[in-house]
């Protein structure tokens, strides 16, 4: 009976996505290969480097393009739809039916215009690795039971303090040394006074995050500008080209030319995906983030296991805080982060909780906002104001529930106290 | 009189230990502080005279200045007092916003978004509209008031509806709100004539808020206003059956369910009055103050709200006091950083710091020791899924 009904609520929504993507197509057919005028040529560039080459360049004309593009996405729309008949998941076809529609988009919002694709996507993972970084200190957090607002004060204090010491010691390894330890002492005070004293950790995270604004910009006004040369010239990591990955075509270029930040990255993805499901580690975080009494039942120090995952993603933002300075200006500027912690909160949300969908959406951010850039660039009918909002608004959608249920870690932000009494 | 003191003594000693802290801060980041390290005397003396000469100035451009007075009445040397009041009017508003959803057991960090609505609502039809004078002012604030109550309210639907968390709901809404300021400012309603600047026309002369003490002063009828405003804020929550229910709902919400009362209006009615107030703060700041709207316009008001509600322990006299405070910080700091260059920011670090001490009573009495300590009621902790 249970199960026919969990049957019955998938295959409700199977088929109200079904429909959302009929109307894409409509949208699709009519927004992009109808209504405009004269057809311009868009052209897609795939060469960025000194890569293999297989396409150089490849030019279509924008309504043609439009037309046959919607027609795909009408193509795999009809795949979809005979996958739910028969029960199945819409992964694929759902993925493909996508990127017909947005390359559809491209030629009506790029129409006359080149668009460099590997360029775009290489600025994509560009704009995405603090983020990846943010929503994986955020995952850990989370996962164990403590909210974390302060993935943005965190971020910027390991910009600063990577760029401080980078400058002082001219040396940008001593800079990403540091950069994790300031990540963690603006956890230490999350921790503190979130598991210690029980304070909210949604108004604790923002004050950490008011805290570190203020000192970061305290400091950068009054002894990084003084003296840029000493104290604010850091030297920044030069890209390692990974011999053969970084030939493959988009590939390479995209995902093997890149700085070891962006490779540590990799690992840190790879690591959390696998110790959080396979591990001790993992299984006791996610256990005192969803049910602390029975974790502490079974002999868990339900908050020393909380306040050390805290540190260890103060650890990990703070890294990816490095980025913005070591990783690729070289020096600090007041509020470098401009809000990347929130959008690391949102991919977090997004991404319900999992590492990899954390990571999927923060490249979907870090692409929207490239794409935005670019467009900007190459004109286009959408506002870039609008373009910047694509995060926010599938953030809103995503938690209220419209695409799935997401749902945060049962005692996220709950704080614990010895035998379970909350 | 007791019962004050009682709860003014913790923001109070907060308040003296951020100031401590900020001025150690002030103190280790001055070089000429530092070059005298070697010698413990005129180290702390010049250690003193540095942070001392920081807080005068903090205090000259926020309270009183006797240099503006030279050949002048002693009056204006009250400017800055002027200039704080003015910016203590939306904080406040803003304040009560953040307040209001509190006692509901919401947290609403959307006043940032629902100020730039209200901000939008009152400059359209400020300089759009002739209308008569008083009319147009009030025509202007309802205006702003149903835009931002509106942005407010869809928080509350969407938490009553779906389940939506708030705090993220008015996250993502401020980013919005801030993207759809920048964006209106450059459509052509909204683009000053021989303008290309975000910069819209200014506010008609009928539809500006009329200031107490002359040209001179910036100071307006807007203060009045939130005052007026906070006392309603009082007889609302603790005199209405409303300010009961959604007390109720604040305290414990399943209770409140199991008493009858409809914790989904509350939540919908709780977060349209917050975005109304905040969008109010948006309304006075334009039509009494700036008179234009830019892409600035909201400044930080929303975001030091929270600070301002935290440090008022929820109640309105609080945050008309806290926000006197933090718009005095503000405008203070400004000229601190213009006369002895010491940067604006700690003003930043001061507000956290106070709001930290404040959340964590535990951190003070463990070497303070205060009697019936009243904690704060309003930090107490909720999970997401709350």
């Amino acid at each position: 009976m249970k199960n026919n009904q969990v049957i019955s609520v998938l295959a409700k929504k199977r088929s109200r996505n079904l429909k959302i993507m009929l109307a894409l197509t409509l949208i699709s057919f009519v927004l992009f290969a109808y209504l405009p005028g004269e057809s311009q040529d868009v052209t897609f560039n795939f060469v960025l480097g000194d890569e293999w080459v297989i396409i150089q360049s490849w030019v279509i004309g924008s309504k043609i393009g439009a037309y046959s593009f919607s027609a795909l996405s009408a193509l795999f729309l009809v795949f979809a739809f005979l996958q739910a008949r028969k029960g199945n998941k819409l992964g694929v076809s759902a993925l493909a039916y996508c990127l017909s529609v947005f390359i559809a988009f491209m030629c009506w919002a790029a129409a006359g215009a080149a668009i460099s694709v590997t360029g775009l996507l290489q600025g994509g993972l560009f704009l995405a690795i603090p983020l990846v970084f943010g929503s994986l200190s955020g995952l850990i957090c989370e996962r164990s039971g403590v909210i974390n607002i302060a993935i943005e004060g965190q971020l910027l204090a390991g910009a600063f303090a990577a760029g401080v010491v980078g400058s002082l010691t001219q040396n940008s390894w001593a800079g990403l040394l540091v950069a994790p330890l300031a990540g963690a002492l603006i956890s230490l005070l999350l921790a503190t006074f979130a598991i210690k004293y029980a304070v909210d950790q949604v108004i604790l995270g923002f004050v950490i995050n008011v805290l570190v604004i203020g000192l970061t910009s305290f400091a950068s006004q009054r002894i990084l500008t003084t003296d840029a040369a000493r104290w604010n010239s850091s030297p920044i990591f030069s890209t390692i080209q990974i011999p053969i990955l970084s030939k493959i075509p988009l590939v390479g270029p995209i995902f093997f030319s890149q700085t070891i930040i962006v490779y540590m990255l990799y690992v840190i993805v790879a690591i959390i995906q696998v110790t959080l499901f396979k591990s001790k580690w993992g299984l006791r975080m996610r256990a005192v983030g969803e049910l602390p009494v029975a974790a502490e039942s079974v002999g868990i120090d339900v908050n020393k296991v909380r306040f050390r995952n805290v540190l260890i993603a103060g650890l990990v933002a703070g890294l990816g805080g490095a980025f913005f300075t070591v990783g690729s200006s070289g020096a600090f500027s007041r509020q470098m982060t401009a809000g990347m912690g929130f959008i690391a909160l949102a991919a977090l949300i997004f991404g319900k909780w999992t590492p990899l969908g954390a990571v999927a959406a923060a490249l979907l951010f870090g692409f929207a906002d490239q794409l935005r850039t670019v467009l900007s660039i190459t004109g286009t009918p959408i506002p870039s104001e609008f373009m910047v909002m694509v995060p926010y608004i599938v953030t809103i959608i995503a938690v209220s529930g419209f695409v799935g249920k997401v749902r945060a870690p049962a005692s996220d932000g709950i704080p614990y106290k010895r035998g379970g009494s909350h | 009189m007791k019962l004050i003191a009682k709860k003014a003594i913790l923001p109070l000693i907060a308040f003296g230990l951020a100031l401590f802290v900020g001025g150690l801060v002030i103190g280790f980041t001055d070089s000429r502080v530092l070059s005298k390290i070697g010698s413990p005397i005129s180290f702390l003396k010049i250690f003193a005279s540095t942070v001392g000469n920081a807080y005068l100035a903090l205090f000259q451009g926020a309270i009183y200045d006797p240099n503006l007075v030279e050949g002048h009445s002693f009056l204006t040397g009250f400017y800055p007092l002027s200039q704080t009041v003015v910016n203590a009017a939306p904080l406040m508003l803003c304040g009560l916003s953040v307040a209001i959803a509190f006692k509901a057991g919401l947290f609403n960090i959307g006043a940032q978004g629902q100020f730039i609505f209200g901000a939008i609502g009152a400059s359209y039809v400020g300089f759009h509209y002739e209308l008569p004078i008083f009319l147009h002012v009030v025509v202007a604030i309802t205006a702003a008031i149903i835009l931002s109550a509106l942005w407010g309210g869809f928080v509350g639907l969407l938490k009553a509806k779906t389940g939506a968390h708030e705090v993220i709901v008015t996250i993502m809404l401020n980013y919005i709100a801030a993207n759809f300021l920048l964006w209106i400012l450059g459509t052509s309603t909204f683009l000053r004539p021989g303008r290309l600047d975000p910069l819209a026309p200014p506010v008609k002369d009928t539809a500006r808020l009329p200031r107490l003490f002359g040209d001179n002063y910036s100071v307006n009828v807007g203060i009045f206003i939130s005052i007026v405003v906070a006392f309603l804020f009082w007889l609302l929550l603790n005199r209405s059956t409303w300010g009961f229910k959604t007390r109720a709902v604040g305290a414990n919400s399943s209770a409140a369910r199991t008493a009858g009362i409809s914790v989904q209006r509350i939540t919908i009615g709780t977060m349209l009055i917050a975005g109304g107030l905040s969008g109010l703060a948006g309304a006075i700041h334009v039509l009494g103050f700036q008179y234009e709207l830019t892409s600035d316009t909201a400044g930080s008001f929303g975001f030091d709200a929270i600070t301002v509600a935290l440090l008022g322990r929820g109640g309105p006299v609080g945050v008309v006091l806290a926000s006197l405070l933090f718009a005095g910080l503000r405008v203070g700091g400004t000229t601190m950083q213009a006369n002895v260059q010491v940067p604006v920011e700690i003003v930043l670090v001061i507000q956290a710091l106070v709001v930290l001490f404040i959340a964590a009573p535990g951190l003070i009495t463990r070497y303070i020791k205060i009697k019936n300590l009243e904690s704060g009621q309003e930090m107490a902790s909720k999970g997401w899924n709350g």
